[in-house]
C-alpha cells in the first residue's frame, strides 16, 4: 500500500556491525597512526604536524594533571546546556509552525534567511552582550543546534500521514490530540536525524566562542596551545573533543533505536 | 458481548419516526488537481435511516470512497448539502466511525494501544480501557497480537485491529470502505457474522462500501450500485431477506439469486451488457 511506503523510512545501517568491519577499522586506525608516526620527523616536520606519540604524551600528562578533564567538562556543559535549549526551543517552533499554514508561509523566508548566517559570525555580538563567561558559548550552541532540530522537526511535521492524522479526527481528536499522538511520534525519526546533526554544531559553536574569549573549555585549550606553538597540544585538545562527540552520537544512536523498535 | 438478534422492526409502524441517519442532498464533487479536472459525484441524492444498513458496490474510481469522506466531513461537496442525523456536516464529524479503505493504525502503538486510541481521546480511565480492549480483541479474533506492532501484522489482521478500534467507541453511525477485503474466506464470514450480530444488538446506521455482491446481499438492507464517472445510483435494490441472516445461507434463499443477478447485471458497463 502507498501510504506505508510514506510512513516507514530506511532502517539505520549502523545497527548489527559485524566484526569484520570493527577489523578493517583498527586496521585503518594503525595504519594512518604508523604513516603519521613514520613520516613525522622523516618527510615533515614535527613542529607543524606532531606525531601521535606527541600527542598521546600531552594527552596522559593533561590527564595527569586534571587539565583535560576541567576543559572537556566547561565545554561539555556549555553544549549540553546550549543543545538542550536549541533543540526544546527547535521542536517546539517547528511544532507551532507546522501546525499552521499562514504562519509556516509568513515565516519561512526570514528563518531561512536567518540560517544562511554562518552562526560562527555572530559569537563575537553574544561576547559583547554576553560577556566571556558560559553565557555566549551556550547561546551560540543553542542557536547552532536550535536551527538544524527546527527544520529537521519541520519536515517532518510536513510529511505526516494525513490519513492518520484523519483518522484520528474522526475519532474525536482535537488539536492537541493531534499533535501529541500523531504529528510528534511521526517527526520524531526526522526530529533524531536533526537532533544527530545538531550535536557537533553545538560543540562546534561552543568551541568556536571559546577561542575568541575565554579562560576555559577544549577551545580555550586548542588557543592557548596554539599561542605557545605547541601543535601537539592542539591536536590534543581536537582529539578528545572527536572522542567526545563520537560517543554522544552514538548515546544518540542508542537512544533512537530504543525509541523507534516499533519499527 | 450480547448475542441478542433483534428482528428487523416492521417497516410500516415507526416510518414517521424514523428520520433520516444519514443524507446527501443533490451533492456534487470535483476535484482539481494539477492534471485538470475530475467531476466524480454529480447530483447524488442518498438518504438512510437511522439503524438501516447500506451497502455500496460499484466500480472501482467510482466515488465510493469519496461519499464515505464526504459524510465523515473530511472532505466538502463542491455542490450540495450532506447531512447527519439532521445536523449539515460542517466540519470533521466524530459522531461517526469510519473504517478507511486504507491503512490508518499509528504504527509506534501496539495492537492493543492502537484500539485503545478513541477510549483514551474520551478520557476513559485505565482499567475499564483494558477491559474493553480485551473484549474487542477477541470479537475481532487477535488474541495473542496485542503486544505485536502493525508492522508485524498481515493486512487482514490490520484491518481487524482497526475494525475493533472504530468499534470500541460505539459510534451510532459506521462508515466501512472495504473492511473485509483482504480477508480469507472463513475470517470473513466470522467478521460478517459478528457485525451482523453487533449490529442487531445495536441498530447502528451502517455504510458498506464492497466489491462483493454476495457480501452485500448477505448483510444489507439495500444495496446501491453506482455507476463509472460521474457517478449516478444505477440501481437501488432493497434486499428481502429476513433477518435475522445466518451468514453462510444467505446465498441459499431463494431471493437470493435474483437480487444477484440484478446487482451483476447493474455493475456491468452498458457496452458490455446483453440486451
Ligand atoms: N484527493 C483527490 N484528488 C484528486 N482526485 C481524487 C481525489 N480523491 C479521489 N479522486 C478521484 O476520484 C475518483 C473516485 O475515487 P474514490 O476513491 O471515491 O473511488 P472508489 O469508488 O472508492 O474506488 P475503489 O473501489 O478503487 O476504492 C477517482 O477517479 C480518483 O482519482
Ligand atoms: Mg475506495
Amino acid at each position: 500500500m502507498s501510504t506505508q511506503a510514506l510512513s516507514e523510512t530506511q532502517a539505520e545501517p549502523t545497527l548489527g556491525l559485524s566484526g569484520r568491519v570493527w577489523l578493517y577499522r583498527a586496521i585503518f586506525v594503525v595504519v594512518m597512526l604508523t604513516a603519521w608516526q613514520s613520516a613525522s620527523g622523516t618527510l615533515l616536520d614535527p613542529f607543524w604536524v606532531s606525531s601521535p606519540a606527541a600527542i598521546f604524551r600531552t594527552l596522559v600528562a593533561w590527564t595527569a594533571s586534571g587539565q583535560l578533564g576541567y576543559h572537556l567538562l566547561i565545554t561539555f556543559k556549555e553544549t549540553a546546556a546550549g543543545f538542550v535549549l536549541g533543540a526544546t526551543a527547535g521542536v517546539l517552533f517547528a511544532l507551532l509552525v507546522g501546525a499552521n499554514d499562514t504562519l509556516h508561509r509568513t515565516v519561512d523566508p526570514f528563518v531561512t534567511a536567518i540560517y544562511g548566517v554562518p552562526k560562527v559570525a555572530l559569537a563575537p555580538l553574544f561576547i559583547m552582550w554576553f560577556g566571556i563567561g558560559l553565557a555566549p558559548k551556550i547561546v551560540l550552541a543553542a542557536i547552532s543546534v536550535f536551527f538544524l532540530v527546527f527544520f529537521s522537526t519541520l519536515r517532518g511535521v510536513r510529511e505526516v500521514d494525513l490519513k492518520m492524522v484523519d483518522a484520528l479526527r474522526t475519532m474525536g481528536a482535537g488539536k492537541f490530540a493531534t499533535q501529541r499522538m500523531v504529528i510528534f511520534p511521526s517527526a520524531l525519526p526526522w526530529l533524531f536525524t536533526g537532533l544527530k546533526l545538531g550535536l557537533p554544531y553545538g560543540f562546534v559553536g561552543a568551541v568556536a566562542a571559546e577561542m575568541m574569549a575565554s579562560n576555559a573549555g577544549i577551545g580555550y585549550l586548542t588557543q592557548n596551545s596554539a599561542g605557545q606553538l605547541d601543535t601537539a597540544g592542539v591536536f590534543a585538545a581536537l582529539f578528545a573533543l572527536m572522542v567526545v562527540t563520537t560517543l554522544l552520537n552514538e548515546a544518540l544512536g542508542r537512544l533512537e533505536s530504543w525509541i523507534f523498535r516499533w519499527r | 458481548m450480547r448475542s441478542v438478534h433483534l428482528s428487523v422492526v416492521s417497516a410500516q409502524s415507526c416510518e414517521a419516526q424514523r428520520r433520516s441517519a444519514v443524507e446527501l442532498r443533490g451533492v456534487g464533487k470535483t476535484f482539481t488537481s494539477r492534471t485538470g479536472q475530475v467531476e466524480v459525484l454529480r447530483g447524488l441524492n442518498l438518504s438512510l435511516q437511522d439503524g438501516e444498513f447500506l451497502a455500496i458496490v460499484g466500480p472501482s474510481g467510482s466515488g465510493k470512497s469519496t461519499v464515505l469522506n464526504l459524510l465523515a466531513g473530511l472532505d466538502q461537496p463542491t455542490s450540495g448539502a450532506v447531512f447527519c442525523r439532521g445536523e449539515p456536516v460542517a466540519a470533521v464529524n466524530t459522531g461517526i466511525g469510519y473504517l478507511t479503505q486504507h491503512d490508518s493504525l499509528l504504527p509506534w502503538r501496539t495492537v492493543e494501544q492502537n484500539i485503545a486510541v478513541p477510549l483514551e481521546l474520551r478520557n476513559i480511565g485505565r482499567t475499564e480501557i483494558a477491559a474493553r480492549v480485551r473484549d474487542l480483541i477477541a470479537q475481532v479474533g487477535l488474541e495473542g497480537f496485542e503486544r505485536h506492532y502493525p508492522s508485524q501484522l498481515s493486512g487482514g489482521m490490520r484491518k481487524r485491529a482497526m475494525l475493533a478500534r472504530t468499534l470500541i467507541y460505539d459510534p451510532p453511525v459506521l462508515l466501512m470502505d472495504e473492511p473485509f477485503g483482504p480477508l480469507d474466506a472463513q475470517l470473513k464470514l466470522a467478521l460478517q457474522a459478528e457485525l451482523l450480530k453487533l449490529w442487531s444488538a445495536h441498530r447502528k446506521t451502517v455504510v458498506f462500501v464492497t466489491h462483493d455482491i454476495v457480501e452485500a446481499i448477505t448483510l444489507a438492507d439495500r444495496v446501491l450500485v453506482f455507476s463509472s464517472r460521474p457517478c449516478q445510483i444505477r440501481l437501488d435494490e432493497p434486499i428481502a431477506i429476513p433477518r435475522p441472516r445466518e451468514v453462510h445461507e444467505v446465498r441459499f434463499h431463494p431471493a437470493f439469486e435474483e437480487h444477484y443477478r440484478r446487482l451483476w447485471t447493474a455493475l456491468e458497463p452498458p457496452a458490455r451488457r446483453p440486451s
